[in-house]
């Protein structure tokens, strides 16, 4: 019956004014009137048929007067038992006129209509035919979500038909989808399916995944021998597709074999039978073996009573897995539709594969990006300098600080990034400035001292962060324009913050290369690099040099810290993780150049975003493997992925 | 070359001289043996501090002696805590379960014993089965065994990676400090086996010494944690002592030449570090029952920083400098942190100790690092009457080979 109706709605949909013709004299209260008692007070059976005379009526006002009824807006006059929509006003209530639509003047005698939940759940399926036309597009919308919710058979027709007068391309296009998907799934013959299922094959969304997924929808069985008349998907081996417990546990489901006595089960019975310290003649001292368990067991069922399972010893679960077959079957009969669907699903697959590999690939550019911001400053001191910053972590936090205490001052998020960039670099520039001039200074001739005070200097200002800001995260709130993301495909898509840390690492990555190669202080950074006495010579003060380089170093901390405070939270401890990957980066790139630090960011972001693929619920495993690897690959590139030649490699 | 080993380092005999001395003073004092004035949670720390001075000995050797600075020695104490932990906690849950399923009424079969001391271990992780690793966890003498071999093997492993590849320097402490994060990274997962971030627990109870109070097994802790720091002592100092002894520091002090000289150096530094390694373990198995729980965090690379920090501000190259390092700070950083110390008014603010204690810390040791590379053990060369050096030959004809200060490269230009 209800396609009956559904059918009929369609119709209505496209030939309204043809009907509206045919109806002759008939008005919406006319027809409301037939059925005045179910109108007034609709149950779920009796709602149907109101429904269906009234779409068939194809009168023009009906799916408004729908869309009121489930909303209570119609109300019935006491006095003549006419139907009018309502609204208070004063004492009594304005009328509007059903059919027409004009006002019918005031009332004070009127009754609220008020149809069920389950009622008004029939009413909206309904109005969804209608909802597909709606001029307004948010209702259009919101019937397709409705019918993505419950598809149904019925639906394919109204929704193909809705598909041709569709002004607006997004959803026309999704309609599309939407019918290719209902197709699939409850088109009437196979040759019908089959098409729509083999047009799917060019989609990836999840959805079209699903819809295929249903339409492969099988069940596990288990039976003596295969069945002809079945569509079966595969054949199982117990032992290796499923372990031999599953497969028999199926045969006890299938009433094929005696279901086999749980050790629970056992242990139980034994219990409750104990006689003067033996059970079933076996002394209770036996029963800590499985084997006098069994023994016990065995003979008890054959004294007791009790409706307790067999004992199934391994070789009579051999034998009854050897005697049956088990396999999955399709819940769709007809192999060609499966088969269709498994070549349309794999296609699909393997298309969603390949996607997730470029938004891996994606990710792991984003990651090498704010590993190379991270690194970048250490490359200059470490690399150029031969000097190693423990506390270049805690340069890091202190520019994320800076980018919070900016935030509470000035509270428009763009102006105060704006503000804060720079601020950040002049902050960590001076920091770094007043350590090199304090205590890296001292140490030049003692590397390893110099990673420890600068470890203790590091310590200190981590907890100094956590006096000042607390232990708790601090946000830094990106502006607006950075929300959001950029969806390619349902599979591929980046965040936009993560896009802005990408583009200011390659500028960073300019910024230096054309700092060290172009300008006057370049040529004195790399020449102090190369051989300090040589340069001093030449009349370069290697004191301001150093000096300068590393405030240089650390202010492009600073400026990393905002970066990666935006889109993690800032704590007194994100120094701390990223400096141990920093240190990696710098070491495994090859020391002393900028090039080196961009590869080995890139292979340390995509190696830890290609451990992750593989067992993607793991992040902790996949650092650790990273690390292992890291070990391993400066066994065999000591000196980095860049490694420099000739003299200015010194030993 | 005819003088004896203990006449040559006077400083052996000393030391434990000291020691000896400060054992006896606690057991006097202790409460199971003595006249109970210290507290058995007291004697607990002691122990585990004389533990800290024992791995601080090893990093000594390998930092102070051989010039590798280490950033991975404690994850070498943690897995000789990890081992023992792992019979400590079988044995003890072993005997749990086994009491409890004796009451049921029939006798439990090995498997069940099994799964339900795995249940009652794994269940934290929502595992009930036993991972590999726990193979040989009903045996004592294998998981000591394990305490050796297991860090051991790592360090070899490890070591002859690295050194044959000729990573020195900061790159060897990066690499090291990788190490170190890789395996607490690796612990922190709940699916490695070793109970994830739980870690283990329940290390203060001995199975089969249930009935002995703790003050008891804490003064039994305090006499082998002061056995081993006195046997590790006197193996690490006959290590630095002697021919091997000048060749390690001849390592530290310039690699290519002792290699130019003939010297394997690469065996020598594999033999300090798995040497070292080994040590670390033994101390943190001495360490963790007295603690009671060992987890990842006690793995993470800052506990290895931080005994580079002891070692350093104790006095490198001089083994009684790292375990005055390791006893001052690590005790003095209880006090602080736990609340000894008062707190300073200072009118607008109140330096609580507790959170200012890594800021002094911190500072206080860049100025050590600055000012008194000798660190506290420099103080006794103030007292030490100066002796002739009972060496003979050792400055070679080259000025290179000049060091008029024992690990003091010679300035060989002068910068501007």
């Amino acid at each position: 019956m209800l396609r009956a109706l559904l059918f009929a709605l369609a119709l209505c949909i496209c030939l309204p004014s043809a009907r509206a013709q045919q109806s002759g004299g008939e008005t919406l209260q006319s027809v409301l009137q037939r059925h005045a008692e179910e109108v007034a007070d609709p149950g779920r059976r009796s709602v149907g048929t109101v429904i269906e005379d009234l779409v068939a009526s194809g009168l023009p006002g009906v799916s408004e007067f729908l869309e009121r009824w489930q909303n209570k807006g119609v109300f019935v006059r006491e006095s003549d038992g006419l139907f009018f929509y309502a609204e208070p006003q004063g004492n009594g209530y304005a009328l509007t006129d059903i059919s027409t639509l004009e006002p019918a003047g005031t009332a004070s005698d009127m009754t609220e209509i008020r149809p069920n939940g389950g009622v008004r759940r029939v009413i909206g399926a309904a109005l969804v035919q209608f909802q597909l036309s709606d001029p307004d597009r948010a209702r259009r919308v919101a019937a397709l979500d409705a019918i993505e919710r419950s598809p149904d058979a019925d639906q394919i027709d109204p929704l193909t038909q809705s598909i041709e007068n569709e002004p607006d391309p997004a959803i026309k296009r999704r309609k599309e989808r939407l019918a290719g998907n209902l197709a699939a799934r409850f088109a009437d013959t196979t040759e019908e399916r089959v098409a729509a299922i083999e047009r799917l094959s060019s989609e990836l969304d999840v959805q079209t995944r699903s819809v295929l997924n249903l339409v492969l929808a099988s069940t596990a069985r288990a039976a003596p021998s295969l069945p002809e008349d079945a569509n079966i998907a595969r054949v199982l081996t117990p032992g290796t597709d499923i372990t031999e417990a599953e497969a028999y546990a199926r045969l006890v489901a299938a009433d094929l074999a005696p279901p086999a006595a749980s050790p629970d089960q056992i242990k139980a019975l034994l219990t409750s039978n104990i006689v003067d310290g033996r059970v079933g003649g076996v002394p209770v001292g036996q029963l800590n073996t499985d084997d006098g368990r069994a023994r016990a067991y065995a003979a008890l069922i054959d004294d007791v009573d009790t409706d307790v399972p067999a004992l199934v010893t391994n070789e009579t679960r051999a034998a009854a897995l050897s005697n049956h077959v088990f396999f999955e079957e399709y819940a769709e009969p007809d192999p060609a539709i499966t088969d269709a669907a498994r070549a349309a699903l794999d296609e699909v697959e393997a298309r969603v594969a390949r996607n997730q590999m470029l938004d891996i690939s994606l990710d792991a550019l984003s990651l090498a990006s704010i590993y190379f911001l991270a690194a970048i400053g250490l490359a200059v001191t470490f690399g150029v300098m031969g000097v190693i910053n423990m506390a270049h972590g805690e340069f890091i936090m202190m520019g994320a600080y800076t980018g919070y205490v900016v935030q509470q001052i000035i509270p428009d998020y763009t102006a105060s990034l704006l503000v804060a960039l720079p601020l950040a670099f002049a902050v960590t520039f001076a920091a770094g400035v007043a350590m090199e001039r304090l205590v890296i200074r001292h140490l030049y001739h003692r590397p390893l001292e110099t990673l420890l005070a600068t470890f203790g200097i590091s310590i200190a200002l981590q907890q100094l962060a956590k006096n000042i800001f607390g232990t708790q995260a601090r946000p830094l709130t990106s502006p607006g324009w950075l929300d959001g993301a950029w969806v390619i495909n349902d599979v591929v898509q980046i965040a936009n913050i993560r896009i802005a840390i990408f583009v200011l690492a390659l500028l960073f990555l300019g910024l230096i290369l054309f700092i060290l190669n172009k300008t006057r202080l370049g040529l004195e950074v790399r020449a102090v690099t190369q051989n300090p006495g040589m340069a001093a010579s030449m009349g370069i003060n290697p004191g301001r040099i150093n000096m300068l380089t590393f405030g240089m170093g650390s202010g492009i901390a600073g400026i990393a810290g905002v970066a990666i405070g935006l889109y993690a939270k800032v704590t007194s401890e994100m120094g701390a993780d990223y400096i141990v990957q920093s240190f990696m980066t710098v070491v495994v790139g090859g020391v002393g150049n900028v090039w080196g630090t961009l590869a080995g960011a890139t292979l340390i972001g995509g190696l830890q975003k290609g451990i992750e693929w593989f067992n993607p619920s793991n992040t902790l495993a996949a650092q650790t493997y990273m690390i292992l690897f890291i070990i391993l690959f400066i066994q065999f590139r000591p000196k980095g992925i860049v490694a420099l030649k000739g003299r200015a490699a010194g030993d | 070359m005819t003088q004896g080993f203990l006449s040559k380092n006077p400083s052996v005999l000393w030391f434990l001289a000291i020691l000896g001395l400060f054992t006896v003073v606690v057991t006097v004092l202790a409460e199971a043996t003595g006249i109970g004035l210290l507290s058995t949670s007291f004697i607990k720390t002691l122990g585990k501090t004389l533990c800290l001075c024992l791995i601080a000995v090893a990093m000594d050797v390998v930092w102070g002696y051989c010039g590798i600075l280490s950033l991975g020695h404690f994850a070498f104490f943690g897995i000789g805590g990890y081992a023992i932990g792992m019979w400590l906690m079988y044995a003890r849950t072993e005997i749990i379960v086994t009491e409890s399923l004796a009451a049921a009424a029939i006798p439990p079969t090995p498997s069940e014993i099994e799964n339900a001391i795995g249940t009652q271990i794994f269940g934290v992780v929502g595992s009930s089965d036993f991972p590999a690793l726990w193979a040989f966890s009903d045996s004592l003498f294998l998981q000591l065994l394990m305490v050796v071999l297991v860090p051991g093997l790592l360090a070899l492993v490890f070591g002859w990676l690295a050194f044959r590849s000729r990573v020195t320097g900061v790159y060897l402490s990066i690499l090291t400090q990788a190490m170190t994060l890789a395996l607490s990274l690796y612990l922190f997962q709940n699916d490695s086996g070793l109970r994830g971030n739980n870690g283990l627990s329940g290390l203060q109870n001995l199975p089969g010494l249930e009935d002995t109070p703790q003050s008891v097994v804490s003064i039994g802790f305090f006499w082998a944690s002061a056995l081993a720091l006195a046997m590790g002592y006197v193996l690490f100092a006959w290590v630095v002592s002697g021919k091997m002894g000048s060749v390690i520091r001849g390592i530290r002090d310039n690699e290519s030449r002792v290699r130019f000289l003939g010297y394997h150096v690469e065996s020598y530094k594999l033999f300090v570090f798995t040497l070292t390694a080994i040590v670390s373990g033994i101390a943190g198995a001495l360490y963790y029952p007295q603690a009671g729980i060992i987890n990842p965090a006690e793995i993470a690379p800052i506990a290895s920083i931080y005994l580079a920090v002891w070692v350093a501000i104790g006095g490198r190259g001089r083994l009684y400098g790292a375990v005055i390092g390791a006893a001052f700070v690590s005790l003095l950083s209880s006090w602080f942190t736990g609340g000894g110390a008062p707190s300073i008014p200072l009118g607008f603010y109140t330096i609580n100790w507790t959170d200012w204690w890594l800021v002094l810390l911190g500072l206080s040791f860049v100025l050590v690092t600055l000012f008194a590379p000798k660190g506290i053990g420099g103080l006794f060369d103030y007292i030490t009457i100066n002796r002739a050096p009972q060496r003979v030959g050792d400055f070679g004809p080259d000025k290179g080979a000049l060091r008029r200060e024992e690990g003091q490269q010679e300035p060989e230009e002068r910068r501007p």
